[in-house]
């Protein structure tokens, strides 16, 4: 570990910190624009306006807006993001229930869909303009222009309604044996891995057939380097920085997409839980739940960075 | 015989735009015997890479090999199959890239790169290799050949990795190298260290050789025979005394006679300029940074109205920074700029329309510097109208006027920069700063991105438009001769500070400021034996302790053979006139200089001059 | 600065005309034809984007009934020649619903996309062209921006502030304008340093002109594309949350929301949920295939 490598990572850490802190800015004062609704929701139409003062006082809702929002920031650093406006609960402990559900669903989602897609996008940049690069191609443009949820739907009809073999709603997560897990994740796990792989397949295919056109790619096919050498020896190395960064973009896309398939599948994660939240306008728990997906987003970037730093001979000793 | 290259009738094609194969080499025949050197010469699009790539039975993407045979010892290349090929590229034909920097893996140490196809080809285990890799580094005249090995390409220079890659050439003892242009990407005083050792290992080892080259000069010192190519034919194949001495074909003659730097004729246009001291532009303790780093230093420069000034230097020299400072491009940290008695602002922004118009601009690459967006005439009228208010009729009419100027048919006008050829686009160029009808033109390697032949029609074109309109110019160059043949007056750049200013004649004979000498004697003449005689940058450099002030030394300490050890490393140069009337930056008198360098100089000057 | 050692690499700019480097003087001048060449694909996608486009305008017009009228007394009803699409949870005919929800769809998603695009290029032009602390801030925000991903942002904005049509299309334009703000900006930038760029610097223009007149006609290619990629991106956000229920809202129908309240059909394999996520379906994929025979967008997935 050089001093520069430190610098750079250094660097990265902090524009992380700062980006999270001007989300929080965005999403504090996107949901504080329209304020009181909820409490007077919550406590219906009939309530007083004493009532409605105490409770907004009891929520801080009384306070100036910058106030409000060091209060929501200082509680989100210390593990307390408030509490649920709709059923009282502490909404860190609603997220902590849902969250490793969702955890599960996205690592083995990056199990199957990374490898696959690692491997179908060195081998159609390996043989690009072959039958396997333009099918691949054609296949991947289909996942990506596809709604999830027209997949989502049509691997239930085929695989739950037509075949039987899985189950369609996702109710319990206690796996118990390796075939109950394949039948619980298949589906959704299908689902996220279609676009993903598709869009990470193009993404790495672009990174490797963008080194495939160095002037050292030529000099080893000159010293008498089979392709496979080629691409597995000099082409790759040099791609791992844009192939971190295509795998990490495409994960991101993951936090979107689990949205949807959450939803579908009536999944118990995270997803659900904001989707639920919006219909009864939880803001303490969409604020919560947004800035969890920010960070989960800006953590992948900040790895990809890091890769990419790292395998970067320049910045070596 | 030892024939060990036959080419018979090698047809190569080209995919164009619309998809039809076009053909970009057609029917080459040439043999080569085994110990020989030859050399493919030519200028852009002549085929010359391309034929010497089919020698490893290898086509760039786009093209094809479409037809005639291609003979090493005993097989027909063009007969194999893609793993046959595999088995002969590395091993009986070896390939040396135009840019190293490129042509190697930046995330590989250069010993593995080095003896890759040794062990690719299985001929010598890893121990072996590195030991032989050792031994090349060695003959090559590498640093530290024992350690060099374990660094990586970014961590050593452009020169030493020409030559590193000239090792991992030799490493399997290939029957055949291919040198692709191997210096041209070079500064010259590198490139004359890179032929040396070249030459060195290939007259040492016997290596049967293909020098691909445009330089004629360069081909000389390396090459037995030489085949000259234009479009993809072959003009001429002759020994290489009998293409210097007696060129045959009228193509070959054209190709020397526009490397001959064209001598001045004489005083003729010098005249007007010199009669009085009227000077336009006066530049005064210039300095400029990035960041911390100097990137000049305390230069002063005045031109004369009507007068044109050359500058040169190496990359890095901050020539380039100079004419951005002029233009208002690269703000200055100290000094001034005069226009006319009147400061010029250090930025864009505080430059009155009349001063824009006053100096214009000619960037090196014609490619980038017109939009592609633009009809051509879109890009002259823009000046006419913003300068000068023109429109209309009145535009159109001084477009074609400025088009004639630059010896360009006025119907290109409506045609964009993408349809024109790069000599074209740089007579655009030109006429778009003429239409300002400015004061000064700074030309910054206005020929360099060009052919021979098209560069100096186009260093023919100023020369003709400078006595027509009377225009001054900065013109900027890595290539000496170039400016010997354009220039009244020469300034010497060096790591951003000026280490020679003098006259076009002080120029021509010792004594030089010792860069300017080995700059010089760094261009390659056009004849064999120049490389073995020529006194530059041979043997070692006077051994010199620690600088003890850094900060203000010569800055050409560390490459300067003939340093003073007690004076170069303890304090800062003088700048002084010398004899023959230059103004130099160093330690030593004109009386030194010229007894160090005279008399290997004087003798070679005839010869250039006579 | 030697000869060959500059790599004119830029996107723009690099006239291949290694093939012929004569002197301009008495050559004859070269023309080269520019064809707009498509691939098959490109033709499909070219075909099907002009049928929804047309669609999008004229499609409430070609409904074959009323598209809110029970009419039918089969619910999820199969194809017939009276109903060629079938018919929905409700009796309704879906073919007239999905010609009614064209205008939803692609109109919606349309006006988002060109909001967003435009959003962004004139931050990205700010940006490049003040440079400096101008650009840090911009870029920074729209990093953060960037941060929050699409469908989450989505939520935020209707939780926040309802979901009529309006804030749908404003949301989605918010959403996508930081990938546009990126990819114009690295356009831009990239632009700016061009030598045609310093020559209008050292010519002493003004700010506008080379805004206006030097850069933007060379950032066109890249946006257009970017354009396509980002409508593909913002259909399919407004049908997922339409699909959520989150989207449009009943009377009103987009296609998602079609999807939506047929989904209970999927168990019978019913056509009124299968025909508005095929039409989905077809309309990205058209625009993709468009944008793929254009080239380089490969390059530009790379910026997100």
């Amino acid at each position: 570990m050089n001093s520069t490598i430190a610098r750079l990572v250094g660097g990265r850490l902090a524009v992380g910190v700062l980006t999270l802190l001007i989300v929080s800015l965005v999403v504090f004062f996107l949901t504080s624009l329209l304020p009181g609704d909820a409490v007077q929701e919550q406590l219906g139409q009939e309530a007083t306006a004493e009532a409605v003062a105490a409770l907004r006082a009891q929520l801080g809702l009384d306070l100036p807006v910058h106030l409000r929002y060091f209060n929501w920031l200082g509680g989100l650093i210390t593990g307390n993001p408030g509490i649920s406006l709709v059923n009282g609960m502490p909404v860190d402990d609603m997220i902590a229930s849902r969250l490793p559900n969702t955890l599960k669903l996205a690592a083995v989602t990056t199990l199957v869909s990374v490898p696959l897609a690692l491997t179908i996008g060195i081998l159609s940049a390996m043989y690009r303009g072959s039958i396997f690069d333009r099918y691949s191609n054609m296949l991947a443009v289909f996942a990506v222009s596809v709604p999830e949820f027209l997949i989502a739907t049509i691997a239930v009809l085929i695989f739950a309604v037509k075949l039987g073999w899985l189950s369609a709603l996702s109710r319990s997560v206690e796996v118990e044996s390796f075939g109950e897990l394949v039948r619980i994740y298949a589906l959704p796990v299908l689902t996220l891995c279609c676009v993903l792989t598709a869009q990470m397949a193009r993404m790495t295919r672009a990174a490797v057939v963008d080194q495939l056109s160095a002037s050292y790619v030529e000099m080893a096919i000159l010293k008498g380097a089979r392709p496979i050498r080629v691409v597995l020896r000099h082409a790759l190395p040099n791609a791992i920085g844009p192939i971190a960064n295509a795998v990490a973009l495409s994960l991101s896309y993951l936090l979107g997409g689990v949205v949807i398939v959450e939803s579908i599948f009536n999944y118990p994660g995270v997803a659900t839980l904001m989707v639920n939240g919006v219909v009864t306008r939880d803001m303490p728990l969409i604020q919560a739940c947004v800035m969890l997906f920010s960070l989960g987003f800006l953590m992948l970037v900040l790895l990809a960075d890091l890769c990419a730093i790292l395998s970067n001979p320049r910045l070596r000793k | 015989m030892n024939e060990i290259v036959r080419v018979s009738g090698l047809r190569v094609a080209a995919r164009n735009e619309e998809g039809i194969d076009v053909p970009i080499v057609h029917g080459a025949d040439f043999s080569l015997n085994k110990g020989e050197v030859l050399a493919l010469i030519g200028e852009s699009g002549s085929g010359k890479s391309t034929i010497a790539l089919s020698l490893m039975g290898y086509a760039r993407s786009g093209c094809r090999i479409v037809g005639g045979s291609v003979r090493v010892g005993d097989v027909d290349v063009l007969k194999l199959s893609n793993a046959e090929l595999a088995k002969l590229r590395g091993r009986t034909v070896a390939y040396i890239a135009q840019s190293a920097a490129a042509a190697f893996n930046p995330s590989k140490s250069i010993m593995d790169q080095v003896i890759e196809s040794a062990l690719i080809h299985g001929v010598l285990s890893r121990k072996q290799a590195q030991a032989k890799a050792v031994e090349l580094f060695r003959e090559l005249a590498l640093p530290e050949p024992e350690r060099i090995g374990a660094r990586y390409p970014h961590q050593v220079s452009g020169g030493q990795l020409q030559r590193l890659m000239a090792a991992m050439a030799l490493i399997t003892d290939p029957a055949l190298v291919i040198l692709d242009e191997p210096t041209t990407a070079l500064d010259v005083t590198t490139q004359i260290e890179v032929l040396r050792a070249f030459k060195k290992v290939v007259r040492e080892r016997g290596t049967t050789a293909i020098y691909v080259s445009h330089d004629l000069a360069v081909v000389a010192q390396m090459a037995d025979r030489i085949v000259v190519l234009r479009d993809g034919q072959i003009q001429e194949n002759n020994p290489t005394e009998q293409i210097l001495a007696a060129p045959e074909h009228p193509y070959t003659r054209s190709l020397l006679a526009a490397i001959r730097p064209a001598a001045r004729q004489g005083a003729g246009d010098q005249e007007a300029a010199s009669a009085e001291e009227d000077v336009l532009l006066d530049i005064h303790g210039l300095e400029i940074c990035y960041g911390t780093k100097k990137v000049l230093q305390d230069v002063d420069l005045k031109i004369r109205r009507g007068a044109a000034v050359g500058v040169i230097g190496e990359s890095g020299s901050g020539k380039t920074t100079l004419a951005q400072a002029i233009a208002g491009l690269a703000p200055t940290t100290a000094g001034h700029i005069l226009l006319d008695g009147q400061p010029l602002s250090r930025t864009l922004a505080g430059r009155t329309r009349e001063q824009f118009r006053r100096v214009q601009f000619v960037f090196q690459n014609a490619d980038t510097a017109l939009n592609p967006r633009h009809s051509i005439e879109q890009i002259l009228g823009r000046p006419l109208r913003f300068y000068h208010g023109m429109k209309g009729a009145q535009q159109q009419r001084r477009v074609a006027e400025l088009l004639e100027l630059v010896q360009l048919p006025a119907s290109i006008a409506q045609r964009r920069p993408g349809e024109l050829s790069g000599g074209q686009k740089q007579r655009v160029n030109l006429a778009r700063a003429l239409a300002a009808e400015p004061d000064l033109i700074l030309c910054d390697e206005v020929t360099s991105a060009l052919d021979t032949v098209v560069g100096a029609a186009i260093l023919e074109l100023l020369r003709d438009l400078r006595r027509e309109l009377g225009v001054s110019y900065l013109f900027i160059s890595h290539d000496i001769s170039t400016v010997r043949a354009l220039c009244d007056d020469i300034v010497v750049m060096y790591s951003g500070h000026k280490v020679e200013a003098g006259d076009q004649q002080a120029f021509v004979q010792a004594p030089f400021h010792p860069y300017t000498n080995l700059l010089t004697n760094s261009v390659p003449e056009l004849r064999q034996g120049w490389l073995e005689n020529c006194g530059a940058a041979k043997g070692g450099l006077p051994p010199i302790g620690e600088p003890t002030s850094s900060a203000h030394l010569c800055p050409f300490l560390d490459r300067c053979p003939v340093r003073i050890e007690g004076v170069c490393n303890r304090s800062a140069p003088p700048r002084h006139n010398i004899a023959g009337g230059s103004e130099i930056l160093c330690h030593h008198t004109g009386a030194e200089l010229l007894k160090a360098q005279d008399c290997v100089n004087s003798m070679k000057l005839v010869g250039t001059y006579a | 600065m030697k000869p060959n050692s500059i790599s004119p690499k830029a996107s723009i700019g690099s006239g291949k005309d290694n093939a012929l480097k004569q002197d301009g003087a008495n050559e004859p001048v070269r023309t080269r034809r520019r064809r707009l060449s498509l691939s098959v694909g490109g033709v499909i996608g070219l075909l099907i984007v002009t049928f929804w486009a047309l669609m999008a305008v004229a499609g409430p017009l070609f409904a074959p009934h009323d598209a809110n009228a029970m009419i039918s007394d089969g619910y999820f009803g199969p194809l017939s020649l009276e109903f060629p699409l079938g018919t929905d949870y409700l009796g309704r005919d879906i073919l007239s619903r999905l010609l009614h929800g064209a205008p939803f769809t692609i109109g919606v998603a349309l006006a988002a996309t060109a909001l967003a695009c435009t959003a962004g290029v004139v931050l990205a032009l700010v940006a490049a062209a003040s440079g400096g602390w101008v650009d840090a801030l911009i870029s920074r925000t729209q990093d953060a921006l960037i941060a929050i991903p699409n469908k989450i942002f989505a939520l935020l904005m209707v939780a926040s502030f309802g979901s009529s049509v309006p804030l749908l299309l404003l949301m989605a334009a918010f959403a996508y304008m930081p990938g546009s703000f990126r990819i114009a900006r690295a356009v831009a930038v990239n632009v700016m340093t061009m030598d045609f760029v310093q020559v209008a610097r050292t010519r002493g223009e003004a700010m506008p002109y080379i805004i206006f007149i030097e850069v933007l006609p060379n950032m066109l290619r890249p946006v257009m594309t970017d354009f396509g990629l980002r409508f593909v991106y913002v259909v399919l956000l407004l049908s997922a949350m339409s699909f959520l229920g989150l989207g449009v809202q009943p009377p009103d129908a987009d296609w998602g929301s079609l999807v939506r309240e047929n989904i209970e059909g999927l168990w019978a394999g019913a056509p009124a949920v299968l025909a508005p996520a095929v039409a989905i379906a077809t309309l990205t994929m058209g625009v993709n295939l468009l944008i793929d025979s254009f080239g380089g967008r490969s390059k530009r997935e790379m910026e997100k």
